[in-house]
């Protein structure tokens, strides 16, 4: 009961936010914003000057390999920093090619030899549920951790995202003793039967946008079905996978079976990819990087590959719209976590007889965004994470200026340090500007108009990806159109972000390869054998 | 019924073939040379058909290519040319393409019912085996298998196939899925859209069917490039798709080369999937075209060195009977061929003898004729390869009991060879030979032959001889293999996957597996208000 209490706090807190019912994190910001955000353009961006110390110490800025923490083998180091500020927090690790081989040679150890894939599934559920619960003990300081590397409000990440982590290695436990394999009907007198084995040793890439939730996501089923792991972190938030790497060790799991390296893709994050002695690939990142991965992986040993890529998600609102809602909803399609989700709702189609209303609230409800140190409660946007991408959310503006969209709000960073960015919006948005067709990962708006169903249908498909979609209508018809007819891996109708564990994710076209999430991700991590052997007159075939 | 017979007929001819005709034949045909009826190979017989079909197939018309150029196909009895063939290129594949996203994005393929797609299939595999006399001389003569495996074996084979995946395609559901909170979650499976698939030359029709079945069943239109070894019986199987009723566009077949139309295809950024059987070499090069171009998901079935096991406790006669079977049929030429053939130190000596006899015993001539066991290899570059091998095996000091050479002066016949004490880190017992060269490995005890049967990087297939069940139950989990045939090998029903762990491919064909490669799941997530429960 506490697990559904939670969970469905978590899906409301993601969906239907404006409704009245809902008590949720999400609505009670809004409505705290409506309150901060009078008078002043972009609210509490007074609170950047005068930063909140993070109630957490960092223990652990080595390497995990073997079960223990090590210094990096050419001693190297790379400081992570705090977005707020642009300050060094710490100095981590850094893998490199020697490191991911040591990594790997554990965990193929641990693999071959055990003891992971000889426990039974069960002793691996067991050791997964009490890592779940120390998680839960240890919520406030990983929760404190993850905003301070990555810069995305505290509520956030100790209200949504650390219940959801707990959740999905819930989820996953769960599989572990429930991975079948089928007998098979035979055309002849035998009996055929399939096995699905763990596929070995996992390498997994996670970003930095969830630091902890990519992690869930790639550790919890890829140990539900028995392998082993060497998981590089995105170089920009090492911090809070080497936090749980570690309770996860206090909670039973056998030394080898899980790496964690920090480092850079072009060096560890390469040398992972293109080695001989792992099994798969699983990827989260740039659909440019998955491309090298992809490559590395068919150049070394044809180690099977998930990609999770980039995305334009088109969010469709219909003409018979709640206006009110769909603002709401697609703010936060877009806002959502500073702009930084690969499933962004980031081309708002608009009905041309809602159009003009719905720019009108939506510049409002964008201009009501509370901005500031996302250790303050009530605060909805951090800072953007580091300045590379900085400095490419405000060229993407300066783009959509030239193109000549219409800039309705924002457009410039907030503040004088750290990186902010005003929550913008751009009204007249066409299908060939950049701002329509490059994943911009930023606070950042883009809103298209449209006449008919058949042209949005049109529109919205003509892109490279193909992650996920809004729609919102009230009608049963257009709903069961658009759901077959945009080419996604993902449609939320009338919601968006819902990210139950059992929903399965993932992309058409190029934002990617395979699913994630639900029933659909155990294949990610089993081979299928099928065993064959004849029968002696058997009673049926 | 009659399916299950013919099934039956199939399951038993690939596993115990010691108890068909047409082992006794080869024992009746076995006189004194060694190896039995190479005569037929100096006067070949004449098949009894014409060849038709040798254009294009885009988008439900024969087209010459664009460049107007052909290539000829061979007769590998002889090395003669049997046929001029339209030579597909970049061009040929921007057209198909064409044609296949035209029929899918616009229909009426993925726009038809689910059961009209499969009485399609349904009418197809009746025309199949109405032609099964015209396919089989086809496939034959193309490719120089015996021609009563490509009557009585693959010709069924290929329309129980296809009516496997009728079947399929009005049974392919999505989920609804437990929330967390109150929503309705459902999957649905969509087709991915234009399948690109690139097929062998070893089992032409077959490959076919396994590669065009799932596909059409699951509503994608598709692009297929043949082997230019062997483009004759799939583009004689397309029109015969089409006369079924399948519409223009729906399926497109090339003809032509790896390196242009293979790769322009691979590398299509109009095509949302690819399906390739053939070479991990060249399996590679596949992935990393579709990597660098739009990320289509890749499935591979590639090379193989699968180990064959005879345990001590083996029945030595069956045992011998089996591993040969395992990797001298079809020419030696499948990907999971038994190509190690592991022997239980205290069987190897009654084993190898009877290798060697059973061996010489293999009747090898011309396919057409009755009673044949082996035809030739497909062409030259595979005979000299093998041929290549076959020094490798005897200068790096496995010892030749058998065989060695070519057989007769013309085509690419080659004489059934057996080495012993072979070794792990000799070529022979290392690289995928694709011909008929069987290397026998000498082994103690069951830790020893799993650690020596899993130090390879393919891991295609396994036969495991024993008749105990610790032995068998042991082994087959320990394989790191795709499928393992205990007592039995090549089984090859339509509803088992296949496929490889490590470098011998990604994915499984055949079975319920094979049906994800064709489909896209999309998740669909809506608000309930009130619902009576979660």
């Amino acid at each position: 009961m506490a697990a559904r209490r939670i969970s469905s706090l978590l899906t409301r807190s993601l969906s239907v936010s404006s409704s009245s019912v809902s008590t949720s994190l999400f609505s009670s910001l809004g409505k705290n914003s409506g309150r901060n955000g009078i008078g002043k353009r972009f609210s509490t961006a007074a609170a950047l000057e005068d930063l909140i110390v993070p109630p957490v110490q960092i223990a652990y800025t080595q390497n995990l390999i073997d079960g223990k923490f090590v210094d990096a083998a050419s001693g190297k180091t790379f400081p992570t920093y705090d977005p707020r500020t642009g300050d060094v927090i710490a100095n981590v690790a850094e893998g490199d090619a020697e490191d991911i081989d040591r990594a790997v040679a554990a965990a193929r150890k641990a693999f071959d030899e055990g003891p992971w894939p000889k426990m039974t599934p069960y002793e691996r559920s067991r050791i997964m549920l009490r890592f779940a619960d120390l998680v839960e003990k240890h919520s406030e300081e990983l929760a404190a951790l993850e905003t301070w590397n990555n810069g995305k409000p505290h509520e956030q990440s100790a209200k949504s995202e650390l219940p959801m982590f707990i959740r999905l290695f819930h989820y996953y436990a769960g599989w572990a003793d429930k991975i079948h394999g089928l007998t098979v009907p035979a055309d002849g007198p035998h009996h055929v039967q399939t096995l699905h084995e763990p596929i070995g040793v996992a390498g997994q890439i996670i970003p930095w946008n969830f630091p902890l939730i990519m992690f869930a996501w790639k550790v919890g089923p890829a140990l539900a079905c028995g392998n082993t792991i060497v998981l590089k972190t995105a170089e920009q938030t090492p911090l809070t996978a080497l936090y749980v790497a570690k309770l996860f060790h206090e909670a039973g799991l056998p030394p080898g079976v899980l790496n964690v390296v920090s480092g850079y893709g072009p060096t560890a994050g390469a040398a992972l990819a293109s080695h001989m002695d792992v099994d798969k690939v699983a990827f989260t990142g740039s659909t440019d990087t998955g491309k090298i991965v992809l490559e590395l992986a068919a150049k070394s040993n044809l180690k099977p590959v998930t990609l999770e890529l980039g995305g334009k998600s088109p969010f469709i609102i219909c003409e018979d719209a709640d206006v009110d809602k769909a603002v709401e909803l697609a703010h936060f399609a877009l806002f959502f976590n500073q702009g930084q989700c690969c499933c962004a709702g980031s081309r708002t189609f608009v009905h041309e007889r809602v159009y003009d209303e719905f720019i009108e609230k939506a510049k409002a409800r964008a201009l009501r965004r509370v901005v500031g140190d996302p250790f303050r409660k009530g605060v909805e946007q951090g800072p953007q994470i580091d300045t590379e991408q900085f400095e490419k959310v405000l060229r993407y503006i300066r783009a959509g200026i030239e193109s000549n969209a219409t800039l309705e709000c924002g457009g410039d960073r907030l503040g004088t340090k750290g990186y902010f960015v005003q929550p913008t919006v751009f009204s007249n948005v066409m299908d060939d500007m950049l701002i329509a067709k490059d994943e911009i990962f930023g606070p950042v708006q883009s809103i298209l108009k449209f006449k008919d169903i058949d042209e949005v249908i049109r529109r919205a498909n003509n892109t490279r990806y193909g992650l996920a979609a809004g729609v919102f209508t009230k009608s049963v018809e257009t709903a069961n159109t658009l759901t077959r007819a945009l080419r996604a891996g993902t449609v939320w109708v009338n919601c968006f972000d819902v990210f139950d564990a059992a929903i399965p994710f993932g992309g058409y076209k190029m934002s990617g390869i395979g699913r994630e999430k639900g029933i659909y991700s155990l294949h990610n991590y089993l081979q299928v054998k099928a065993v064959v052997t004849p029968l002696k007159n058997p009673a049926w075939l | 019924m009659a399916a299950r017979r013919i099934s039956s007929l199939l399951s038993c001819s690939l596993s115990y073939s010691s108890l068909l005709p047409k082992g006794r034949f080869c024992g009746v045909g076995r006189v004194v040379s060694g190896y039995s009826t190479s005569a037929g190979i100096e006067n070949p017989i004449n098949p009894s058909i014409k060849v038709h079909c040798t254009q294009l197939l885009i988008n439900g018309n024969f087209v010459d290519s664009a460049s107007g150029k052909t290539f000829p196909t061979y007769d590998p009895r002889t090395g003669d040319v049997i046929a001029h063939v339209a030579e597909g290129d970049a061009e040929d594949i921007d057209r198909a393409v064409c044609a296949a996203r035209k029929a899918f994005d616009e229909g009426p393929w993925p726009k038809m019912t689910a059961y009209e797609r499969s009485k399609v299939l349904f009418r197809f595999s009746d025309l199949l085996d109405k032609h099964i006399e015209e396919l089989a001389t086809l496939e034959t003569w193309d490719n120089g298998k015996p021609y009563e495996q490509s009557a009585k074996i693959e010709l069924p084979m290929i329309s129980r196939i296809i009516r496997y995946y009728a079947g399929w395609a009005d049974k392919i559901h999505g989920l609804t899925i437990p929330a967390d909170g109150p929503h309705l979650v459902q999957t649905i499976h969509e087709p991915i859209g234009v399948a690109g698939q690139i097929i062998p030359w070893n089992f032409p029709l077959l490959m076919f069917a396994w590669k065009v079945g799932p596909a059409l069943a699951c509503g994608c239109t598709i692009v297929l490039k043949s082997a230019e070894q062997t483009p004759l019986s799939a583009l004689y199987a397309a029109k015969l798709l089409h006369e079924a009723g399948l519409p223009p566009g729906v399926l497109n077949v090339v003809s032509g080369f790896g390196p242009t139309a293979g790769a322009a295809l691979a590398s299509h950024m109009d095509v949302d999937k690819l399906a390739f059987t053939g070479s991990s070499e060249t399996g590679k090069i596949v992935l990393e075209l579709a990597s660098k171009s739009n990320l289509k998901p890749v499935i591979l079935e590639l090379g193989g060195k699968s180990p064959f096991i005879v345990c001590k406790d083996a029945d030595v006669d069956k045992a011998v009977e089996l591993a040969h079977f395992a990797l001298f049929f079809n020419q030696g030429q499948c990907c999971s061929a038994g190509s190690r053939t592991y022997v239980h130190e205290d069987v190897h000596d009654e084993f190898i003898e009877k290798a060697k006899a059973r061996a010489l015993k293999r009747s090898v001539g011309d396919p057409f004729k009755a009673g044949v066991e082996q035809g030739p290899q497909i062409d030259s570059e595979q005979f000299e390869k093998i041929l290549r091998y076959i020094r490798s095996g005897i200068e790096s000091g496995a010892t030749l009991i058998t065989g060695g050479d070519r057989l007769g002066s013309k085509g690419f016949y080659i004489q059934p060879t057996v080495f012993t004490n072979v070794k792990e880190d000799m070529l022979i017992a290392q690289d995928e030979i694709f011909g008929p060269v069987q290397s026998i490995l000498k082994f103690r005890d069951m830790d020893e032959v799993i650690r020596r049967a899993n130090s390879t990087r393919y891991g295609l297939a396994a036969g495991v001889f024993t008749n105990d069940l610790d032995t068998a139950n042991t082994l087959s989990r320990a394989l790191k293999v795709g499928t393992v045939w205990i007592n039995c090998y090549d089984v090859f029903d339509a509803a088992i996957p296949f496929g490889g762990y490590k470098m011998s491919g990604q994915g499984r064909e055949k079975g319920v597996h094979c049906l994800s490669n064709y489909l896209q799941v999309k998740a669909i997530v809506a608000p309930l208000k009130n619902p009576a429960w979660i």
